[in-house]
C-alpha cells in the first residue's frame, strides 16, 4: 500500500520541480515584498473611503475632536436618518433616479442604432463619417455651455429635465465606439443569411444582431447609469428650481449654514456611492470590458 | 459633403447609404444640434453683447481685446494650465504604476485591482466631498498621518500654494480607469519577448525600459491628449471645494483665487455676470487652445510613440 502510494506521488513530484525550476526559499519573500507595495497602494486608494464611513458615523462631538478618532467610538447610526432629512434628500434622489433612468434609456437605443450604421453596412464614406465621430470626443464640452444654454433657453428647456435627457438619445461617441467595436467583431455572414431570408436591414439589427451584442448592449447601460448618476455640470447649468436638482447640486445643501454638517455630508455621500460600488460588485466583467473594449487593437 | 461624389456612386453605393442613414440620422441629428451649430452659434456670440436677455447686440473685436486687458482671464489661464501640466503626467505614471500593479501574478489580484479601479467610476463630486473632509486640518485623515511621521500639517484648501496640489491628489482616484487600458496593452505584449530579453540577461527595469514601456506608447499618447482636454476643462472639484454657491449667490473662488479654473470663470462670466458675450468668447479660446494642445502633442509623439510593424 505504502509502494502504491509513493508510486503515484513521484511522477507529480517530479513534474512540480520541472515547472518551477527556482528554489521555494527564493520566491517566497519575492511575493511578499509585492504584497507589501499592492496592500500600501490598495490602501492610499480604499482610506478615503473608510474615512468617509469613519466620519459617517461620528457625533459632531467625536467629529471634533483632535487627534480625529481612527473609528467612531459611538457610532451615530441615526446620522443616516438625519442626512435624509437635514436637506430634501428624497426629492434630489427621485430626481437622480429619474435622470439616470433617462439617459440609460437614450443610451440603451441610440448608441446600438448608430454604432451599426458604422459597422455592418458599408457605405462611402462611412470611415471619414465616423472619424469625425472619434474626433468629438476630443472637444471639451465646456466649450459648448454658452450656446446650449442660449439655445434651451429658446426653447424653453431649461429647468426641465429635458436638456439632461435628451441629448442621450442622440448618441455618445464613446459608446458608439465600444458598440461598434462589438458588432464588427460578429461574422457578416450572420447578417447576409438573414438577409437572404428576407429580412429587412432593421429587421437583421433587431432580430439578428441585436440580440447577439446583449453584452455590449449591458456595457452601455452600465456606463449610461454610471456616468449619469455622477452628472454635475449639466444639471448645475440647466436646472434653477431646488425641486429638480438632483443629488449632485442638492449636496450643497449641507452647508449652506455656516455650521457645515459634515458628518451628514459624509453620511450622504456614503449613500451616492454605496449604489455604485454594488453595481460594480454585480457586474464587474462588464465593467473590465467596457474599458480596455478598443484598446486591444489601438 | 457626403452628398457631393453621390452621382459617381455606383447603384449598390447608393442602395447602402439609404439602407445606413436612417440608422446614423440620430448622431447627424445630434451633431449638428448640440455639437456643430454651438460651436458655430458660440463664434457668431463671441462677436456680440448678450446679457442672455433681449437681443445681442454687434461688438466686432471687443470681448477678445477685452481679454488680453483682463487680468482674471489670464490668471484662470494660468491656474488651468498650471494645473495640467502637473496633473497630467502625474496621472499618465500614476496610471501605468497602477496597471503594472494590476499585472502581478498574486492570488488575490483581482481584489486590488477592484480597489485601484472603483474610486475611477465614483461621482467626482462625491469624491470631492470626501476630500474635504480628508484634508481637514482638524478631523482629516491626511494631517493627521503626516503629524504622526512628524511632517508638518499643510493647510490643504486654505493655502493658495496647497489647492492646486489637492486637485490633482483628487484626480488621481481617477487613474485606475486609464490603468485598466494600460492593463490590456501590457496583456498584449507577447511573453517571448520578456523571455528573450531574460534570456539575454536583461532584469525587470530595463525589461520595462526596452520592451514594456515602448509597447504601450500609443496607449501613453492617447492618456496624455485625452488627459489634457479633461485638464483644461476641470470645474467640478474647484466649484465643490471652493463651495459653490454656499454664501449667498456668489461664487468663491479659493484662497487668492486659487481654483478660478478657466472653465469656472467661462461659468462665472455667462451665468453671475451674464456676459454671454465674453463667455462665448472665452468658450471659443478655450477651443482653440484644446485643439492647439491636441496637435502639438500629437507632433511631439512622433519622436516617442512606437507603431508595430505588423
Amino acid at each position: 500500500m505504502t509502494v502504491a502510494r509513493e508510486v503515484s506521488k513521484t511522477p507529480a513530484l517530479a513534474a512540480e520541480r520541472q515547472r518551477a525550476p527556482s528554489p521555494a526559499q527564493f520566491r517566497i519573500p519575492q511575493t511578499l515584498w509585492v504584497r507589501i507595495g499592492l496592500i500600501i497602494a490598495a490602501a492610499m486608494f480604499v482610506l478615503p473611503f473608510y474615512w468617509m464611513a469613519n466620519s459617517a458615523l461620528k457625533g459632531i462631538q467625536e467629529l471634533s475632536s483632535i487627534p480625529p478618532t481612527l473609528y467612531p467610538h459611538v457610532p451615530a447610526w441615526d446620522n443616516f436618518v438625519s442626512a435624509v432629512t437635514y436637506i430634501p434628500f428624497g426629492t434630489f434622489l427621485t430626481n437622480s433616479i429619474i435622470l439616470t433612468t433617462g439617459v440609460t434609456i437614450g443610451a440603451a437605443i441610440s448608441n446600438p442604432l448608430i454604432a451599426y450604421g458604422f459597422s455592418r453596412i458599408r457605405w462611402p464614406g462611412r470611415d471619414f463619417v465616423f472619424g469625425i465621430v472619434m474626433a468629438s470626443i476630443f472637444l471639451p464640452f465646456p466649450v459648448l455651455i454658452v450656446a446650449l444654454f442660449d439655445i434651451f433657453a429658446k426653447l424653453q428647456w431649461v429647468d426641465t429635465f429635458l436638456p439632461l435627457i435628451v441629448p442621450a438619445f442622440f448618441g455618445n461617441p464613446f459608446f458608439i465606439f465600444l458598440m461598434r467595436q462589438y458588432f464588427l467583431g460578429l461574422p457578416m455572414e450572420i447578417s447576409e443569411q438573414a438577409r437572404i431570408d428576407g429580412a429587412n436591414e432593421f429587421q437583421v439589427f433587431l432580430f439578428v444582431i441585436l440580440p447577439l451584442a446583449k453584452p455590449a448592449v449591458a456595457v452601455v447601460i452600465i456606463f449610461a447609469a454610471v456616468q449619469a448618476w455622477g452628472e454635475f455640470l449639466t444639471p448645475l447649468l440647466f436646472l434653477q428650481d431646488e425641486s429638480k436638482y438632483p443629488l449632485s447640486i442638492g449636496l450643497q445643501f449641507y452647508r449652506q449654514s455656516h455650521d457645515v454638517a459634515y458628518n451628514l455630508l459624509m453620511a450622504a455621500s456614503t449613500l451616492i456611492v454605496l449604489p455604485i460600488i454594488g453595481l460594480f460588485l454585480m457586474f464587474q466583467r462588464f465593467f473590465i470590458q467596457g474599458v480596455t473594449a478598443g484598446s486591444l487593437k489601438g | 459633403m457626403i452628398a457631393a461624389p453621390r452621382f459617381r456612386l455606383s447603384a449598390d453605393d447608393r442602395r447602402n447609404l439609404r439602407t445606413a442613414l436612417p440608422f446614423i440620422a440620430p448622431w447627424i441629428v445630434g451633431f449638428f444640434a448640440f455639437t456643430l451649430y454651438p460651436i458655430v452659434y458660440s463664434l457668431y456670440l463671441s462677436f456680440t453683447h448678450y446679457s442672455g436677455f433681449g437681443d445681442a447686440t454687434p461688438a466686432g473685436f471687443e470681448n477678445y481685446q477685452h481679454m488680453v486687458s483682463d487680468s482674471l482671464f489670464w490668471q484662470s489661464l494660468g491656474n488651468t494650465l498650471y494645473y495640467t501640466a502637473l496633473a497630467v503626467p502625474v496621472g499618465v505614471v500614476v496610471a501605468i504604476v497602477l496597471a503594472l500593479m494590476m499585472n502581478q501574478n498574486v492570488r488575490e489580484v483581482a481584489i486590488y485591482r477592484a480597489a485601484f479601479y472603483v474610486p475611477s467610476i465614483l461621482p467626482l463630486f462625491a469624491l470631492t466631498f470626501i476630500f474635504i473632509v480628508l484634508l481637514n486640518p482638524g478631523f482629516g485623515l491626511v494631517d493627521y498621518v503626516l503629524g504622526l511621521v512628524g511632517l508638518p500639517a499643510v493647510n490643504w484648501l486654505g493655502d493658495a500654494l496647497w489647492t492646486k496640489i489637492s486637485i490633482v491628489l483628487l484626480a488621481q482616484l481617477g487613474a485606475g480607469g486609464p490603468a485598466l487600458i494600460f492593463l490590456a496593452s501590457l496583456r498584449a505584449v507577447p511573453a517571448e519577448l520578456y523571455e528573450a530579453a531574460r534570456l539575454e540577461g536583461a532584469g525587470p527595469l530595463r525589461r520595462f525600459y526596452k520592451i514594456t514601456l515602448p509597447l504601450i506608447t500609443p496607449v501613453i499618447l492617447f492618456d496624455l491628449i485625452y488627459g489634457t482636454i479633461l485638464g483644461v476643462q476641470i470645474f467640478t472639484p474647484a466649484y465643490v471645494l471652493a463651495g459653490g454657491t454656499s454664501g449667498g449667490g456668489a461664487y468663491t473662488t479659493g484662497p487668492e483665487n486659487s481654483l478660478l479654473f478657466y472653465v469656472f470663470y467661462l461659468y462665472k462670466s455667462a451665468f453671475q455676470y451674464s456676459d454671454m458675450g465674453y463667455a462665448a468668447a472665452l468658450a471659443w479660446v478655450l477651443f482653440v487652445i484644446s485643439v492647439v494642445l491636441s496637435f502639438a502633442i500629437l507632433r511631439w509623439s512622433r519622436q516617442w510613440v512606437h507603431y508595430e510593424g505588423a
